[in-house]
This record gives structure tokens, sequence and C-alpha cells, in this order.
């Protein structure tokens, strides 16, 4: 503990904590998009949606040796934790930065830096703001104004969100936002966390550009497909559901 | 050639300085970035203007006093090029140059273009001594280092201190110049002794100089007129994670079976 609090002291350190919690939200964000594919798979026998048994899943995880919840809980409460830690050390570490030059250059000139880096702030805050309202919006229902939203039908209440255009424009957008914030920031953490020398750069560079477009590509598939009907829509009063199902098939939590 | 120069004028450390515009005839192409400057002072001396104060010492490109930001660039826009070997011809005739010192809070102006550097002497001194032989000529041979990690360190040790890497840097970061100079010793068997010591202290002291933090823009090694890689960058923080984590505190601790 002593020598954590050493290592936060010093801006290597919070930059460590950056890239760890960095590393654990790129992590979070591969098995989201992976978990997502399901929309595409259809419904089972029963007529529930693969995604929802996906998400009902989730919800059981660790059980019967875990009551219900408890690991799905485990899992938000140690992204709630990274997202708080990487926000944290990233303003420091900005404060820091702000007063080690106080007055600026009256011309500027880039030779190296990427756009993606030079904005990580401004995507970040985004991304921010977008979690949030992704939570609101998807996974407590508190914005009905997006689309119906009725728990535990997941593939029914992204229907009724992404079949209109100014709620998938935007999640489109975001994903855009979040592609970039990953070209720099999932290359960067293997050099902060001092992994990256040059025999692995271009792997590792490689590696970046390669998951920053795939996370992208792969969540801009569902309000696309959904947008131009590539997958069933339900209209948006969500009484016409495409896969006729009750909940009660599925025990909820 | 004829130039329009913007140079940042400042009393002195306290004064607020600003930009101030001179218009330069008789700029040849062969002049270098340094002698155009003694050009303007002989101009503005002629107009009883008071000099331009800038640094300069061997202008042959190893000192790395000549410390400018040309047109936003440290050193201006030729790579791996001290301002002394950037020649007037790298400029179109009529060019407008903006001319400015190295901007960071651990580098205080002195006057105009003058900027006191003696925040990278504190981090020099803070990585102390290596412990070596000393006494008799040791034979050359003795301490066997295989030639790729010599030539490496001999890349890091090229580092001329001139600061580039932070005025350079988005966010004023000295992590290049650091990187460097714990990686020449670091690299090293010489160095080893005090390695995870070394890159501690030198760290501690470069945020105690209120630099700016890293975040991997690699803006440093492109403006970094030796051209120093971030690989150095990567190595120092290795090196500081495992000093910070994995290096023992207490090695000598008692220990308890039960």
């Amino acid at each position: 503990m002593k020598r954590l609090k050493l290592l936060f002291a010093s801006s290597i350190g919070k930059k460590f904590v950056a890239a760890v919690t960095g590393l654990i939200m790129f992590g979070f964000l591969l098995g989201h998009a992976a978990g997502h594919m399901k929309i595409f798979t259809g419904a089972g026998a029963d007529g529930v949606p693969h995604i929802d048994h996906y998400g009902q899943f989730l919800k059981d995880f660790g059980a019967p040796a875990l009551p219900p919840m408890i690991a799905l809980w485990g899992a938000r409460l140690m992204l709630l934790g990274s997202v708080i830690l990487h926000v944290v050390a990233v303003l420091m570490l900005s404060d820091q930065n702000k007063k080690a030059r106080p007055v600026d250059y009256v011309k500027k000139k880039r030779a190296a830096a990427s756009p993606a880096a030079l904005y990580m702030m401004v995507t970040g805050t985004l991304i921010l703001a977008f979690i949030v309202l992704h939570i609101l919006h998807f996974t407590t229902g508190n914005l009905p104004m997006l689309g119906k939203h009725v728990h535990g039908e997941v593939y029914n209440n992204m229907a009724r969100s992404f079949s209109q255009w100014w709620v998938a424009i935007p999640y489109l957008i975001m994903m855009v936002i979040i592609g970039f914030h990953l070209y720099h920031g999932v290359w960067s953490l293997f050099q902060t966390l001092g992994l990256d020398n040059p025999d692995r750069n271009a792997l590792l560079r490689g590696f970046a550009i390669v998951f920053a477009i795939g996370v992208t590509a792969t969540f801009c598939l569902i309000p696309l497909s959904f947008m131009f009907g590539g997958e069933p829509a339900v209209d948006n009063e969500g009484m016409n559901r495409i896969y006729e199902y009750t909940h009660d098939k599925l025990s909820s939590h | 050639m004829k130039i329009k120069l913007h140079v940042w004028r400042q009393e002195n450390e306290k004064a607020k300085g600003k930009m101030e515009s001179y218009d330069l005839d008789g700029v040849t192409p062969d002049m270098s970035f340094l002698e155009m400057m003694d050009l303007l002072n002989e101009k503005l001396i002629g107009e009883s203007i008071e000099p331009v104060a800038f640094d300069h010492d061997c202008r042959e490109g190893v000192c790395g006093a000549c410390s400018m930001v040309v047109n936003g660039e440290a050193h201006g826009p030729q790579r791996e090029t001290t301002t002394c070997q950037l020649y007037m011809r790298h400029f179109n005739d009529g060019a407008e140059i903006y001319v400015e010192p190295w901007r960071s809070a651990a580098f205080p102006v002195v006057r105009d273009l003058t900027v006191d550097r003696s925040a990278f002497d504190r981090i020099i001194q803070a990585g102390g001594f290596i412990s070596n032989h000393s006494g008799p000529k040791p034979e050359p041979n003795s301490i066997p280092i295989e030639p790729g990690v010599a030539e490496t360190a001999l890349d890091a040790a090229s580092c001329i201190g001139c600061g580039a890497c932070v005025a350079a840097c988005p966010n004023g970061s000295a992590m290049l110049f650091t990187a460097a100079k714990v990686s020449h010793l670091g690299m090293l068997p010489q160095g080893q002794t005090e390695r995870y010591d070394r890159v501690k202290n030198m760290t501690t002291q470069m945020e105690e100089e209120g630099f700016g933090s890293c975040r991997n823009y690699a803006e440093c090694e492109a403006q970094c007129p030796k051209g120093i890689s971030i690989a150095f960058i990567g190595r120092m923080n290795s090196d500081y994670l495992k000093a910070s984590l994995a290096e023992p505190v207490d090695r000598r601790g008692k220990m308890h079976a039960q």
C-alpha cells in the first residue's frame, strides 16, 4: 500500500494507474462487443432472442456457487472503480501539464502527435458522458424518450431505440469517438507500462489500430442493422414484438 | 533574401514579454539561422535598439545551447538539426519566421530567447554517482558488453541536454531527457549498482522541477536534434515501475513460516 501511494505521487505512477484501468476497460469493451454479436444469431427454440438469454446469463453468472447478480455487481464495481481511477489520475496529470506551460507559444506546429493523441481529453470527456447516458438508457431504463424500455428485453429495447435515426446516429458518432480514444490509448498503455520496444512496436501499434477499428466497426453494426432493417425492428410502442415471448420464460432478478 | 521576423522580447524573468516584428534585408541563403540572428542584432544595435538575447556556443550542433522555437518547432523545421545548423536556404525569400523561447514553467525566461535550464542540471545531479573501480587503469576488455547494448547506450548518451523535448512536448514534459540520461547508465554494466535508485531519484527531481507528464505523443522524438527515441521512455517506465513495485524494500527482514 505504501508502495502504491508513493507510486501514485509520481506522474509515471498516475499514468501506470491510467494504463492498468484503461486495460481493464478495454478488456470489458472486447467482451461487450463479443456478447452483443448474439443480436445477429436470432432466437432460441423458446422464441427468446439469444441476446436476452445472454443478458440473463450475465445476471446468473457464478450460480449456484454465488447468488444471482453477485458476480455481475462485482464486475460492475470493478469497472466503476476503473472509470473513477482513470478519470482522477488523468485529471491530476492534466492539471500538472497545464502548470508546466504557463505561457503558450504564439505559433504552434506539431511534427508527430496524432489528432487521436492530442484530443484524448476531449474524446475521454465525451466517452464519460456517454457511459452515464448509455447506462441510463439501456441498463436502468431511465430515458424512455429514446425508446420504450422493458427490463430484460434486451433485443426489443435496442430495436425500439435504434430504429429511430436520431438515436442511432449519435450512437454511431460516439463509437467513432471511442475508436479514436482506443487508437492512441491501447498503444499508449503498453508504452506507459514499459512493455513496448522497437522489436514489438509494429505489433503493438498494429494491435491498437486493429482493435480501435474492430471495436468501433463491431458496435456500429448494431445501430446500423436496426436502422437499415438488417435486423427486424419493432415499432416504438414496443407492442409489435418481432420475437414474441414473455419474460416469464426468463427468471427475473 | 528578405525575411520578416517575429521575435519574443522579454526584459527579464518577471517582465511581461511580447512578440516584436522586424524586417531584415541582406540575408543570404548560406547564413546559418544564428548568423541571421547576428545580422538582426547588428541592425538593432545600429538603430540603438537592445539586441535580442539568445543562447549559443559551439555553433556546430553538439553543445545544445541554441534554444529557439522556430515557427512552432524546437530548433526549427529541419529534423535532427540544431538551430545553429539550420540554414536560411531552408526558408523562402520573404518568409515570415516566428522565434520564441522554450516554453516551460521549469525553464524561466532570463531574457528574450534565453531560458534558465538549470532544472536539467538538478535532474543530472539527482542521478548521483556510479560505483566504479578506481586506481590502476583496468584492462579495457575486462567488462564484456554486447555491442548492440553499447551502441544503444551511446544513442541515449548522445542527448545534448538542449531541452527541445520539453519545448516540443504539448505537456512540457521532460521524460525524453530524463529517460536518455537514466538509460545511458542503466544499460551499461557499470551503471547497474545504483540503477533502480537512480531512476527513482531522477524522476522524483523531474517532478519537483515542475515539468508536465508524458502522454506518448512522440513529439519530443520528432523534434529532438539528436533523434533520441521514445523507446528510452518505455525503458525508463519499465525501470521505474520495477524500482517502485518489485525491488525489495526490506531485504533482511525476519520471515515467518506460520
